[in-house]
């Protein structure tokens, strides 16, 4: 291809102007929201002008409240996402590595994955009201299955002569767990788990909408039920940018912890 | 594999079809039956109300899904459902191909569509109820407002990863714009697209339910919430395993369209394997 031929200078002009027109469609996309309510097009009481969630959003942040709220969704995401993490990985790999329990588990498996985690919001407000035990239910119920399911795909992806050689040299079950199952399993597993942060965070945020246990989705609630459109449109873009921040974490988390592997390391060289 | 392995296979294959077949039945039902056993066995011993047992379970999914309340609550459900699967799909892979296609277009609207996938699509339920007011469009809107994205972007990587080679290939035999999407572009990008689609159904099936707790008074969501609201337990149970039912149908339909759409692609990926 010809990108490569070309010198550098022309290369990180091609950056610049990609950040540009980035900066201008954000810059774009804002003014149209601005221009709709002054035109008239949708009435501000339902689509605010841009400004006013800007204000409320500054406001907002100076609201030790609002950090009360945010820590508290949070805190239930990370709670629900290591647990659900930690569970997957040990299940995954002692089901993964047992043909027996894999076969067995099969058919549960792919019948248990697919119920939307919101069916059981019912179940878990019965259970444990409307506190943050209910939350976690969802949060751990969506969340292990992105995980599990990874880590099964991981063990099973296991080089068959790397593990013929393993048995030939008499590596004990703790080596092979060790340098065979954990490093061919790892890239699977971070992949799992930065799907499960992002799914996570959804779910936190839907109990907190739905059960009404303290945190932004119950914020969100409120302003629909007071008719608050500003605050509404705010903790949303709130939410927005916080599944950005989630989302690029993870992602430099997943590039960081596998700069050996061939799957990023290839990265550079494509 | 020599010869004589494959015979011995072959002996092997011959002699225990029958207790084959019951293995795997065995394995395939053995353990969500003895669960289920369990689980019976420790309903009537406990007195915990909230876990009745899978036969009264059963019993009311009978009474509450069979008849009148399918009609009225079920079959709108499915039908707001795939409405706003196939209204993603389709705007998802159209938009997706043509800012996948302009360089510019993609560039101005990347830093957009990041926000956008990452707000949790739950949250949009109450903005386009403001926007919309409390109707079946407003459901279908907000179906569509969640699933559309990971269609949408991975239909833009996967238009823009077609092979270069291909490209100008395409190029030297002037296909006109039309055959070239046809022949190029959208097959080039169908694994993508598929996995996107694969992602899309399961939001579109979480915001059908959540919609319809919100703000509606019938469906699927609606119901397990009055369900539960109301005491009914084994009500409840039968219509979480119902929405389990509606899960697996829709992920075994996608395995099959997959297979048929990428057959194409699992063919070559075991060809380059082997």
């Amino acid at each position: 291809m010809g990108v490569n031929l070309r010198p550098p200078s022309t290369r990180g002009l091609r950056a610049a102007r990609k950040a540009l027109l980035g900066v201008v469609g954000l810059a774009a996309f804002l003014a149209v929201w601005q221009l709709i309510p002054t035109l008239g097009l949708i009435n501000s009481q339902y689509l605010p002008y841009v400004t006013d969630v800007a204000a409320r959003l500054s406001e907002e942040s100076r609201d030790l409240a609002f950090w009360r709220r945010l820590g508290s969704t949070l805190t239930a995401w990370g709670i629900g996402l290591a647990v659900a993490t930690l569970a997957a990985v040990v299940l995954g790999t002692i089901i993964g590595m047992v043909p027996f329990l894999r076969r067995a588990t099969h058919t549960m498996v792919e019948f248990l994955r697919p119920i939307p985690s919101v069916a059981l919001i019912p179940l878990a407000v019965l259970m444990f009201g409307i506190q943050r035990q209910a939350a976690l239910v969802i949060i751990i119920y969506a969340s292990f299955w992105q995980v599990f399911v990874q880590v099964i795909y991981g063990v099973a992806d296991i080089d068959a002569v790397a593990r013929d050689t393993a048995r030939s040299f008499g590596l004990t079950r703790r080596e092979r767990l060790s340098h065979l199952v954990m490093p061919t399993a790892l890239p699977y597993v971070m992949t799992g788990l930065r799907l499960a942060a992002a799914v996570a965070l959804i779910l936190a945020i839907t109990a907190e909408m739905v059960i009404g246990n303290p945190g932004l989705g119950r914020m969100i609630e409120l302003s629909r039920s007071a008719g608050d459109a500003v605050g509404l449109y705010a903790f949303v873009v709130v939410t927005g940018l916080l599944g950005l921040l989630v989302n690029i974490v993870f992602r430099f988390i997943e590039r960081r912890s596998l700069s050996w592997h061939q799957s990023v390391r290839g990265e550079e060289v494509l | 594999m020599t010869a004589q392995t494959s015979r011995i296979t072959m002996t092997r294959r011959g002699r225990g079809v029958g207790s084959r077949i019951v293995g795997s039945f065995l394995y395939a039902f053995g353990l969500p039956f003895l669960l289920l056993v369990v689980w019976a066995v420790a309903a009537t011993r406990s007195t915990n109300r909230f876990f009745p047992d899978p036969l009264t379970i059963f019993r009311a999914f009978v009474d509450t899904w069979i008849g009148p309340a399918f009609v009225e609550d079920v079959l709108p459900s499915l039908y707001r459902l795939g409405l706003g699967i196939l209204a993603s799909i389709v705007v998802g892979v159209a938009a997706g191909t043509v800012i996948g296609l302009v360089r510019w277009l993609r560039e101005l609207l990347e830093p957009l569509l990041e926000f956008f996938r990452a707000i949790p699509p739950p949250v949009l339920i109450p903005v386009v109820m403001l926007l919309i007011g409390i109707t079946d469009t407003m459901k279908v809107v907000v179906i569509v407002s969640g699933a559309i994205w990971p269609i949408l972007l991975n239909t833009i990587e996967g238009v823009r990863a077609t092979d270069s080679v291909m490209t100008e290939t395409a190029n030297s035999f002037r296909l006109t714009w039309w055959e070239r999407l046809r022949f190029l572009v959208l097959p080039a990008a169908s694994p993508r697209i598929m996995a996107g689609v694969r992602q899309g159904l399961s939001v579109a099936l979480i915001l059908m339910v959540i919609s319809e707790m919100f703000a509606s008074s019938s469906g699927l969501g609606y119901r397990i919430a009055y369900f539960q609201r109301n005491y009914l337990i084994a009500e409840m149970w039968s219509g979480v395993l119902l929405l389990g039912l509606v899960g697996v149908f829709l992920a075994v339909a996608f395995g099959l369209v997959e297979r048929r759409v990428l057959r194409w692609y699992h063919g070559l990926r075991e060809v380059s394997r082997a």
